[in-house]
């Protein structure tokens, strides 16, 4: 059997893109160094000279009017892939994406939709400092119109994203910049990955890990650490933050009785609370130990080499909470 | 007007309306008026609940513009915005159902007034957050323009606006970007409830298109005529092409921010001065003095105004409430 083709997270994303556009004339990509320059990640390289000025647009650094404009287009006709270049900066574009994006389906009442994807790069890593690493995704999930995904592999960037240009409504794409050169394998073609839908990226019957993002690569690694310690792990990646595959987490937690939530973004008031709440509620009578929340410590976060990586999480650290949780020690 | 800034004229084509045209315009600025002063009366009367905000005074700016487009022409209306919505060709038993929070209006009552979307007739809606219609007015442009059929748009906002930086992003891209639209200012003097020169910078608004190469004019917001001919000349460009004009309409808020407010910071005698102005009454004369109408026949419309609204008010009142299962529809497309 020949091995799967593989590409990069980044380049899964722009097959997706590159496809999406030849099938559908109303996509049309907005952002900043989008277009000739093919983005500060070449996350878009090549689009411009396929599709032009028309249709892959470079805005100027006006994120809101931009944002709000891709908006207006959106509800006359257009299917808008907007970027915000570093997730920081969803924060200049609030207005516009909770007040009206979010809103107008519903105060129209299906009158007008707004078919859109908004896609930022997020995550920590590369001493970009306190402006340029957050995760800023709990902001987003808490606001009813919005639908947001985050993959963690090129094959689900590309479904994804497939999944999110297709949708009718407002999709925001997390992706995780340090994500973007990581190789794996990725289906040829037409590949749809439904918005909505979790992935169980590695069975066990200890305990469940439920990992969002980059976080599910760390995930992984700290099963590998426990299978060591004859502990079996079981790593979902929801996929999608909203809507929530409810469904498959909590079938997993009444198999493991256990439950650990692992997130990059900050952890006050994160998105580990509410998943961790929603699986108690589910599969309380399953549980043989409180779920355990961990997730990006709850500060700016430093540039410094000795003080950026002690904000996330790692591998050692969640195997030995893991540990602790099977073996009744917490 | 003093400013060192050149001044352009948007008003190149312009044309005297029919007296048939002349007399639609009439129709619809009246039919606002009546409708508004309804909901003035339903308000106090306790049938309306939250806040609403009346455009009266300003109607002229409303039909002058909206006049001239076609269904699918995009606007993007304001807080302030009965009088958009009637001028686009809302359905007034429909807006005044929204308006009422019954299940027959425009978002099934459970939008109001602030948040009145009608696709039909290419209005991007009514919006409670200032200034948050202009990008979508230019998004709407942005689609006509990659459509090719000559389609424009146009974002109503109030001098209110004019502080807004998102004002400043869109008036931007859209003349780096030419696209087919007009920004309408509707300057009644008052943001809110502050004088807009207690709380604006600059020799002049109209400086704000000015400065971005837009072409940008002073329009007397209480003459229905010279909204119209502004109008024209800008949309002719629009859709020639040309790119964006900035429209300055002076104009005055009869009433207060709200209805409710009593708007005692207002100047006595300002207030009488521009309610000598009044567009519809000026108007009036106007038909009269071209013998485009006797009064008898303005008086024979006004009649049937009146008949007309209160049709649509017994409909929105007769329609029922939103129910529980319409709490959680159209969340998603």
């Amino acid at each position: 059997m020949p091995s799967p083709r593989t590409a990069t997270y980044r380049a899964a994303v722009l097959e997706a893109l590159f496809s999406e556009m030849r099938l559908d004339d109303s996509v049309i990509l907005m952002g900043e160094d989008i277009g000739a320059a093919g983005g500060v990640f070449k996350q878009t390289e090549g689009l411009f000279a396929q599709f032009g000025s028309e249709r892959v647009i470079d805005t100027p650094i006006s994120e809101a009017g931009a944002f709000g404009i891709a908006v207006g287009a959106a509800m006359t006709g257009q299917r808008p892939v907007f970027e915000v270049m570093f997730g920081d900066f969803i924060t200049l574009i609030m207005d516009q994406l909770v007040n009206q994006a979010a809103k107008i389906n519903y105060m129209s009442a299906g009158q007008f939709s707004v078919p859109l994807v908004l896609r930022t790069a997020v995550g920590i890593g590369g001493n970009l400092g306190p402006q340029h690493s957050q995760s800023l995704h709990a902001w987003l999930v808490h606001i009813p119109g919005l639908k947001v995904v985050m993959p963690s592999t090129p094959a689900d960037a590309k479904g994804l994203m497939a999944a999110a240009i297709r949708d009718d409504g407002p999709v925001i794409f997390f992706e995780d910049r340090m994500l973007y050169n990581l190789r794996d394998a990725v289906p040829d073609g037409d590949y749809v990955v439904p918005i909505g839908s979790a992935e169980i990226k590695r069975t066990g019957r200890d305990v469940t890990i439920i990992a969002i993002g980059r976080m599910v690569h760390m995930a992984l690694a700290a099963a590998e650490l426990l299978a060591k310690d004859e502990i079996s792990a079981e790593v979902i990646d929801p996929r999608s933050l909203v809507p929530l595959d409810v469904d498959t987490l909590v079938a997993s937690v009444k198999k493991t009785s256990r439950a650990i939530v692992v997130d990059g973004g900050y952890r006050q008031y994160g998105v580990t609370g509410e998943i961790a709440s929603t699986v108690a509620e589910h599969a309380f009578d399953w549980l043989d130990a409180p779920v355990i929340r961990i997730g990006g410590a709850d500060v700016p976060i430093p540039f410094s080499k000795s003080l950026e990586p002690l904000v996330l999480p790692d591998a050692q650290q969640l195997a030995r909470d893991a540990a602790a949780l099977v073996r009744g020690r917490r | 007007m003093s400013t060192s800034l050149p001044t352009t004229t948007a008003s190149s084509a312009q044309s005297l309306p029919s007296a048939a045209e002349a007399l639609r315009l009439f129709h619809r600025m009246q039919l606002i008026r009546t409708f508004e002063e309804q909901v003035r009366n339903l308000y106090s009367g306790g049938m309306i609940p939250g806040l609403v905000h009346l455009c009266a005074g300003q109607e002229a700016v409303a039909v002058g513009v909206c006049s001239l487009l076609g269904v699918d022409d995009m606007i993007a209306s304001n807080h302030r915005g009965h009088g958009h919505c009637l001028a686009k060709g809302a359905d007034m038993a429909r807006l005044m159902a929204e308006v009422l929070g019954r299940r027959t209006g425009y978002g099934l009552g459970r939008s109001g007034s602030l948040h009145v979307f009608d696709a039909a007739n290419g209005n991007l809606g009514t919006t409670g957050i200032v200034g948050g219609g202009i990008p979508l007015a230019a998004g709407a442009a942005l689609s006509a323009k990659r459509r090719g059929r000559r389609q424009a748009a146009v974002s109503f906002f109030g001098d209110g606006a004019l502080n807004q930086g998102l004002l400043f992003e869109v008036l931007n891209m859209a003349a780096i970007w030419r696209l087919p639209m007009l920004f309408v200012c509707e300057n009644n003097g008052f943001g809110e409830f502050t004088a807009i020169e207690d709380v604006t910078a600059g020799p002049d608004p109209i400086a704000r298109g000015l400065s971005f190469g837009i072409p940008s004019e002073t329009v007397d917001g209480m003459d229905v005529l010279a909204v119209r001919a502004a109008a024209q000349g800008a949309l002719a460009r629009a859709r020639d092409g040309g790119g964006p004009t900035f429209l300055v309409c002076n104009t005055y808020r009869f009433g207060g921010h709200h209805v409710g407010d009593k708007h005692d910071y207002k100047d006595d005698a300002d207030a009488k001065a521009w309610r000598l102005k009044d567009p519809i009454e000026r108007f009036g004369r106007w038909l009269q003095d071209s013998n485009m109408a006797t009064a008898s026949t303005i008086a024979a419309l006004k009649n049937d105004i009146d008949e007309e609204v209160r049709a649509a008010i017994d409909l929105a009142k007769a329609a029922p409430f939103p129910a529980a299962d319409d709490l959680g529809i159209h969340l998603h497309a």
